[in-house]
């Protein structure tokens, strides 16, 4: 009997010593990932195939573009519902400047990031200044950012200047060939991920999303790092729109409509709390790729498409319901 | 030491006539307010006597209506906390102020980080995370404030400790004066006596410290003078000596009435 009793004991602390470790360098998301992988190459051995992780890669790295500004506005206790169809409008000004109005294509570029970022500025300000809701905020330039979009073209735009498409272009590495697009999100993280860890300004961002009031009293200056917050989140759907045309080869006026939510879903799976304040970057990326993993593995093992939105939306219940028991146990 | 009526000493932080108006409500009703150097002075008041109003008009977290505030004997305009602080004044809020997932010393340097040396630090505003937790590491083992590790999560502390991080950092930080607001309210006896120890230290530092307080008892013990507020007033500044706990009610509620 005591006996028995003591072996659970022992066995619960091993397992709480395991969670505990899981915790700690907040494992969870890249464990789901292994598991995910691992699950899918068991049902077809052509998932692991490094042309096939090329292609995963291709399909997540423009949503991971714009989980980059996703995660710092839901660090600060925000959401942004427009990411998506204000990079579709960055997307057409690029395409349409540079093949339509006959503008230098890398200043039809740099229009691009200045409308989304000009976006961003205007979240940022609504949300200050007039201290509106981010929800109602975003919902309102999400409509606003969607007519312009259709008012600078209907249809897709083609017959892109190479240096349009460049993310679309491929080097071969590890036996296989990757496009930059695929590959340029990765430094990009590892930078926000220092920025946020290493400079006042990341502190500030955590600070205020874990309390803003807090924030406030101790000096920090909370609009002006939350607008420039908005900002920088423009900043990486234009880069996020960019890789996009690159991987499409034109700029496509429908792009990005579900975006918004797959941006918020890589971020929530990837262990940032909706509550802000809370989460790492590098978490997101493991979470946008966890994403893309599910609906090319569902894919490639021959899954009814309607399931990918399907298990899309048990993980992002599965994900939230982590988070807001691990802040009730921390009460 | 204590000021007589005759030869003042020059208040640290003064403020005349102070009015604060939200919509119809009056929290502030043209009050006074002298802190002189060196002491701790209680300020106490029913609920709705404008204590905290006050509080937050002398830390600059509101900007009064009408009325003056004088640092030595300077006016001076406050136009958010940031800027009492650049003047030396740090408060300790009763919401406390910390931020919970962010560890101990990430806290107390919260809004002052120290930045790394040079270029890395002025351009690329690199923190110097190192110098931060050697800094609060050190200052905190002066206080004799026992806390396992610098970078554990505020979250996980108990109230008292959390109170007590709020408390060094305002006294690490104020070179003029440190404002309490309610800094034992929601703790147990040994949790407070804690408190109260730190609070001494400070005052032994030869900080003045501003204490608002419901616990009399507390307030008794500790205030070198007590200014008392209602509806909005400074209705009267008593001694602990001259006046029991029960007078200080009464004066409070309006039952008694001091000249």
């Amino acid at each position: 009997m005591t006996h028995t009793n003591q072996e659970r004991t022992s066995s619960t602390s091993l397992v709480n010593r395991v969670f505990n470790i899981i915790a700690a360098f907040r494992l969870g998301p890249f464990l789901a990932l292994l598991v995910a992988g691992a699950f899918f190459y068991i049902q077809n051995e052509r998932f692991i195939l490094p042309l096939n992780i090329s292609l995963i890669l291709q399909q997540t790295s423009w949503i991971a573009a714009l989980a980059i500004g996703q995660t710092l506005v839901i660090l600060t206790g925000g959401i942004d519902l427009s990411n998506g169809l204000v990079m579709a409008l960055g997307t057409v000004i690029m395409t349409t400047m540079a093949v339509e109005n006959g503008v230098n294509p890398f200043i039809s570029i740099g229009m691009g990031f200045g409308v989304t970022m000009a976006f961003g500025l205007l979240n940022g300000l609504l949300i200050t200044r007039l201290k509106l809701p981010p929800f109602i905020v975003t919902l309102g330039t999400l409509n606003i950012a969607f007519a312009l979009t259709r008012l600078v073209a209907t249809t897709t735009i083609g017959n892109l200047p190479d240096i349009q498409t460049i993310f679309g272009e491929r080097i071969s590495l590890f036996g296989t060939t990757f496009t930059y697009g695929a590959i340029v999100v990765f430094p990009l993280y590892i930078l926000m991920w220092f920025v946020l860890r290493e400079t006042a300004f990341g502190r500030h961002v955590y600070a205020i999303g874990d309390d803003r009031e807090a924030a406030r009293l101790m000096g920090i200056p909370v609009n002006r790092i939350l607008i420039q917050v908005y900002v920088l989140a423009g900043f990486f759907y234009a880069v996020g729109g960019w890789l996009l045309i690159g991987r499409i080869g034109s700029g496509d006026p429908n792009a990005g409509q579900t975006a918004n939510l797959d941006s918020i879903t890589a971020v929530v799976i990837g262990g940032t709390s909706l509550f802000g304040g809370r989460g790492n970057i590098l978490g997101t990326l493991v979470g946008a790729l966890i994403v893309g993993v599910f609906i090319n593995g569902l894919q490639i093992t021959g899954v009814d498409p309607l399931f990918q939105r399907l298990i899309t939306g048990i993980l992002v219940i599965v994900a939230v319901t982590m988070d807001q028991l691990s802040q009730r146990i921390r009460k | 030491m204590t000021p007589s009526q005759d030869a003042k000493p020059q208040p640290i932080l003064e403020a005349r006539g102070l009015v604060k108006h939200y919509g119809q409500v009056v929290a502030l009703d043209g009050t006074d307010f002298d802190l002189y150097p060196g002491e701790i002075l209680a300020v106490i008041g029913d609920n709705g006597a404008g204590k905290s109003s006050l509080i937050k008009a002398l830390s600059g977290a509101i900007r009064p209506d009408a009325g003056e505030i004088f640092l030595n004997g300077e006016a001076i305009h406050f136009r958010n906390p940031s800027d009492a602080r650049r003047f030396g004044i740090e408060t300790v809020y009763q919401t406390l102020a910390v931020a919970p997932s962010m560890n101990i010393y990430e806290n107390l340097f919260l809004g002052r980080e120290i930045r790394r040396p040079g270029v890395l630090g002025s351009v690329f505003r690199l923190l110097d995370k190192k110098k931060m937790l050697d800094d609060a590491t050190t200052y905190m083992r002066d206080l004799k404030f026992h806390i396992q590790s610098m970078t554990q999560a505020v979250s996980t502390l108990s109230g008292g400790q959390r109170q007590g991080v709020a408390v060094a950092r305002s006294a690490a930080f104020a070179r003029n004066v440190a404002i309490l607001d309610e800094p034992t309210a929601a703790l147990g006896v040994k949790e407070s006596s804690m408190v109260i120890d730190l609070i001494r230290n400070v005052r032994a530092r030869g900080l003045p410290v501003i204490l608002i307080s419901h616990n009399m008892p507390q307030v008794w013990e500790l205030a070198d003078r007590i200014h008392i507020q209602r509806l909005g007033k400074r209705i009267a500044v008593i001694k602990p000596n001259d006046y029991t706990m029960s007078d200080g009610v009464a004066i409070m509620t309006g039952a008694m009435n001091v000249n």
